[in-house]
């Protein structure tokens, strides 16, 4: 049955579009008009230093990394301004020679719109590096090129920004056998990787040598969209000098540039959803990474510009090699102006791009594309419509997922079911969205239902850790107060081994003043229990007959009633010991009939009640959800 | 903010449904040519309701009224209840099915997008139970009929139920090819000699497979515009003629053959235009198959064994429950995931 659906579909596809035969398509895709030419038609141009260039910590995937200059502090360009601290990090460097002149919260370049931490350099206009030291990558050892790489402050310059000597490193779990690069660029508008293959395919190639070496890739496959014939020729001639590379070019589809999508077209193989490509012995570095990268080795130089497509709404749409840290306006005024009726601006493609806050944040090293949008180039969506389960979305999805499910589910907040369809595979590539006849924002409601469940699951964390410390907190309030207790009864019994009447009175105060708690009577139970024995083996058991069946006639409350008589004392002593025995057993029944651990909530006050409550309320969300999870 | 994408590139659900319309245009067409005018006055009716209703019903619900009416899923449905059924039926049959499928099956369930029943068909089924002698009393071919009526005698019979003087109802009535296939089976009649009635055409009915072949042309133009995918038509009409293969191989006396089963009734109508509504359907492509399969061989079931000529209808309701069922049973494997 399946062998027949497949072979229907090939036809049926095969019928629709003709496709190179030599890569393995996935499913769906879009093919947007790509805007290309546009940016295409001038060469790469550098921009001239700006007068401040302001630098944001956080440019990478990752932990932020440690201030190592102040305020005043003279640099020379490539010095380092900031070092990588924990694994996944990168160094900021300066990409420029001047002085330090703030280092506080600027808006950066990111979909939250928040200010972050920024470094601010205001050049000298020497732009003298500081004391270059290029590696001989060829004959220096494997783990020493990694540690300098880790001060490079190289990070995946697709747009990903993925620290890049982490993905050099050889953790001996699985040797990479391949070495993809992923040229593909499928995002309409960006041309930075296309015009940079075209006009240095051969420090390319070098960086791609370089990147072969240090995985010990047997073999190379650059993969290219066939929207960029220069580029695949300029790179097909370069890489002639690599052992065992092939230039790949793949059809024209969006988005064969994510990088499961490309290691599938180029090598047919799927990487298991819970996988990483390097577990399967695949890498995959970007064109401007592995450039990034020779740039590094061959002459020193870390990581302090980059090639950013300035186009959409603009009077000359260009590529630029800037400055990290150069503010945007600059960038516009170089490609002649934002046009009038320029409304906003993205960074990154129409696919999966972000509003910039403001114009006036930083170049990045996640800035590969800045498009100044307009009404007219990407309209506002028209008002949604309800869902007509059309499966438009389905048959866009690349990875063959059912938006529309997703949808449904998202909606209604149904997380767990969200889950259940592999929401967590959405790679929110937009696909569903641009072909949702009723224009349904899709990955909108994919975005906020991931969120969600990822604020669910810390929520749950949270509550489970609240729980176990207020489970340890209720233990020692127990604890303390049976040592109290103990202390208290000892003393009693002490003194009632010297006197015979008031002993009573004095155990029974502490009992009544020990009511407040039901967790008390428990523990001073335990203590008449313990004192009972001391007092017996003191009083050599006299009054042996008496049945502790006894109705308990007198309780904690009962510090009224006085004996007539030593041996009436006694009796009733022994009642009561018995009654709160009773008690104590009863409560303890109780509480392992109610839950796993005694809760001792009886008699406190409303508010801790509230607050117990509460946490109640979050631990049986949190039981839910395991119990939801677990059929699974 | 992340709003992205930025581009969109889709056809509007009113052009989609507009084009199911423009689909169903050689269809209307033939019909017209075949039966005559009636039709015509009858999707009108349709179609009016089905507006009037639909904007009443908003209107009770406090939703946005022009949007919805201007999704044009309306029209779709009045156009398939009023197609489905005979085209000479009083008007007031035309304006209480429509009435029943746009506020009952489709806008007491939420409106577009959430009713589980394909709402044509509910309105069909409601009139089939509730009026069986009326929806059993098909015109006959024009060039059949013992006096076929013009276009304006034709409206006046929709209308007022007023024949010309001197014409006899049974004179523009005739049995359909499904319904007179079922009548003389009972009789014992065997399927050679009854398919030897003037009311058999060369595959199905005379004159109605020439309907049904325009059906057959403007689905093929769904399937070109990518309105609706290639499972359901396919699996559908795969699974009506392998069953009626099979059985017209085993029994040629008791059961007509494929042909017949294709061309006949409302298979076309059903297989391009029906089971293909995607609210009440299935979203996956195994799932669509299924659905669609299932479909063909209860259309058949129901034309053979059970107490109507025709089984679309009800072979279309019993697949709609199942529907949940056959989503979640064909979910199609994700990227990366176990084969």
């Amino acid at each position: 049955m399946n062998n027949i659906i497949q072979f229907a579909s090939k036809l049926i596809k095969n019928l629709a579009t003709t496709t190179a035969s030599e890569v393995h398509r996935f499913n769906g895709g879009v093919h947007p008009e790509e805007h290309k030419q546009e940016s295409t038609t001038r060469p790469i141009a550098q921009l001239p230093i700006p007068e401040t260039l302001t630098l944001p910590l956080r440019q990478h995937v990752g932990y932020i990394p440690k201030l190592k200059v102040k305020v005043g502090d003279y640099v020379l360009k490539g010095e380092m301004l900031a070092e990588a601290e924990g694994t996944v990090s990168a160094a900021i460097h300066a990409p420029t020679s001047g002085t330090i002149t703030a280092i506080a919260e600027a808006v950066i370049p990111h979909p939250s719109g928040l200010p972050d931490m920024c470094v601010t350099l205001t050049p000298d206009g020497k732009d003298q590096w500081k004391p270059l030291a290029p590696i001989d990558w060829k004959n220096t050892a494997h783990s020493e090129l990694i540690t300098s790489l880790r001060t490079s402050g190289i990070v995946g310059l697709g747009g990903a920004t993925f620290p890049t000597h982490i993905k050099l490193r050889k953790d001996g779990a699985s040797a990479i056998h391949t070495l993809i690069i992923n040229a593909a660029e499928c995002e309409p508008y960006i041309t930075c990787d296309d015009m940079l293959m075209r006009e240095r395919p051969d420090e390319i190639t070098q960086g791609i040598a370089i990147a072969q070496h240090l995985l010990g890739a047997a073999k190379v496959v650059i993969g290219i969209e066939d929207n960029k014939p220069e580029a695949a020729q300029a790179m097909n001639t370069a890489s002639q000098a690599l052992a065992n590379a092939v230039v790949t070019t793949v059809p024209t589809l969006y988005p064969s540039g994510d990088a499961r999508r490309l290691i599938h077209l180029l090598l047919g193989v799927e990487v298991p959803h819970h996988k990483r490509a390097t577990e399967v012995g695949i890498q995959v570095f970007n064109v401007a990474t592995v450039l990034a990268i020779y740039r590094y080795f061959t002459f020193g130089e870390p990581s302090v510009s980059r090639i950013v497509t300035v186009t959409g709404n603009v009077a000359s749409p260009q590529n630029f090699e800037v400055l990290l840290g150069t503010p945007m306006p600059l960038l516009m005024a170089a490609a002649g102006g934002a046009k009038p009726d320029t409304t906003h601006f993205v960074m990154g493609g129409p696919m999966m791009g972000f509003d910039l806050p403001s114009l006036n944040v930083p170049v990045t090293k996640a800035a590969n594309c800045i498009i100044a949008a307009s009404p007219a180039l990407f309209a506002p969506p028209p008002p949604a419509q309800p869902c007509i389960r059309c499966t438009r979305c389905a048959d866009a999805c690349p990875v063959n997922l059912q938006p529309q499910e997703l949808y449904w589910f998202a909606k209604s907040d149904n997380f767990e079911k969200a889950r259940d369809y592999n929401l967590f595979d959405c790679i929110e590539c937009g696909c569903c969205t641009y072909v949702c006849p009723s224009n349904i924002p899709l990955v909108q409601y994919y975005r906020y239902a991931k969120s969600e469940i990822i604020a669910l699951d810390k929520a749950k964390e949270a509550a489970d850790l609240a729980r176990e410390r207020n489970d340890f907190r209720l233990a020692r309030i127990e604890r303390e107060k049976l040592e109290r207790a103990q202390k208290h009864a000892e003393r009693a019994a002490n003194a009632r081994n010297r006197e015979a009447n008031p002993e009573l009175e004095e155990s029974d105060k502490a009992a009544s003043n020990a009511s407040t708690v039901e967790a008390k009577k428990a523990a001073i139970a335990a203590a008449v229990e313990r004192a009972k024995a001391l007092k017996l083996a003191a009083a050599n058991n006299d009054a042996a007959s008496t049945s502790t069946d006894q109705p308990a006639v007198a309780g904690p409350s009962s510090a009224e009633v006085k004996p007539d008589s030593d041996a009436q004392a006694k009796i009733d002593k022994k009642a009561l010991i018995a009654a709160a025995m009773e008690r104590a057993k009863a409560q303890k029944l109780a509480s392992a009939q109610a839950g796993a651990a005694p809760k001792n909530t009886e008699n406190l006050s409303a508010k801790v009640k509230a607050e117990i409550d509460e946490i109640e309320a979050i631990r049986t969300k949190a039981l839910q959800m395991v119990k939801n999870k677990a059929p699974d | 903010m992340n709003r992205s994408p930025y581009i969109t590139d889709a056809p509007s659900v009113s052009m989609i449904m507009l084009k199911v319309l423009l689909a169903l245009v050689p269809g209307i067409m033939a019909y017209t040519w075949v039966y005559g005018g009636g039709i015509l006055l009858s999707l009108t009716l349709a179609t009016i309701t089905a507006l009037i209703t639909e904007a009443a019903i908003l209107k009770i619900r406090q939703r946005p009224i022009a949007p919805s009416l201007a999704d044009l899923s309306a029209v779709v449905t009045a156009w398939l209840l009023a197609l489905a059924l005979p085209p000479l039926a009083p008007w007031w049959l035309v304006v209480v099915g429509t009435l029943f499928a746009i506020a009952i099956a489709k806008q007491l369930y939420g409106g577009l997008g959430y009713n589980p029943f394909n709402p044509a068909m509910v309105g069909y089924a409601v009139l089939l139970i509730s009026f069986p002698v009326i929806m059993t009393k098909w015109p006959a071919p024009l060039e059949l009929a013992t006096t076929p009526l013009g276009w304006a005698e034709q409206f006046n019979l929709i209308l007022g139920g007023v024949l010309p003087t001197g014409v006899p109802l049974d004179a523009v009535t005739s049995a359909t090819p499904l319904d007179y296939l079922k009548t003389q089976r009972m009789l014992q009649q065997e399927v050679e000699a009854i398919s030897q009635a003037p009311i058999f055409g060369h595959f199905g009915a005379k004159g109605g497979e020439i309907v049904t072949a325009a059906y057959l042309f403007g689905g093929l133009y769904l399937l070109q515009q990518r309105i609706i995918s290639w499972h359901l038509p396919t699996a559908f009409i795969t699974a009506l003629a392998l069953i009626s293969f099979i059985f017209n191989l085993v029994e040629p006396s008791q059961f007509a053959g494929p042909s017949l089963h294709l061309m006949a009734g409302a298979t076309m109508l059903c297989a391009f235009f029906i089971i293909t509504d995607p609210v009440s359907g299935p979203t996956t492509p195994k799932g669509k198959l299924y659905f669609a399969a299932g479909a063909g061989v209860l259309t058949y079931v129901i034309r053979v064994y059970g107490g109507y000529p025709d089984g679309v209808a009800f072979a279309v309701l019993i697949m709609n429950m199942c529907v949940p069922l056959i989503d979640a049973h064909t979910q199609p494997r994700v990227f990366g995931h176990k084969r």
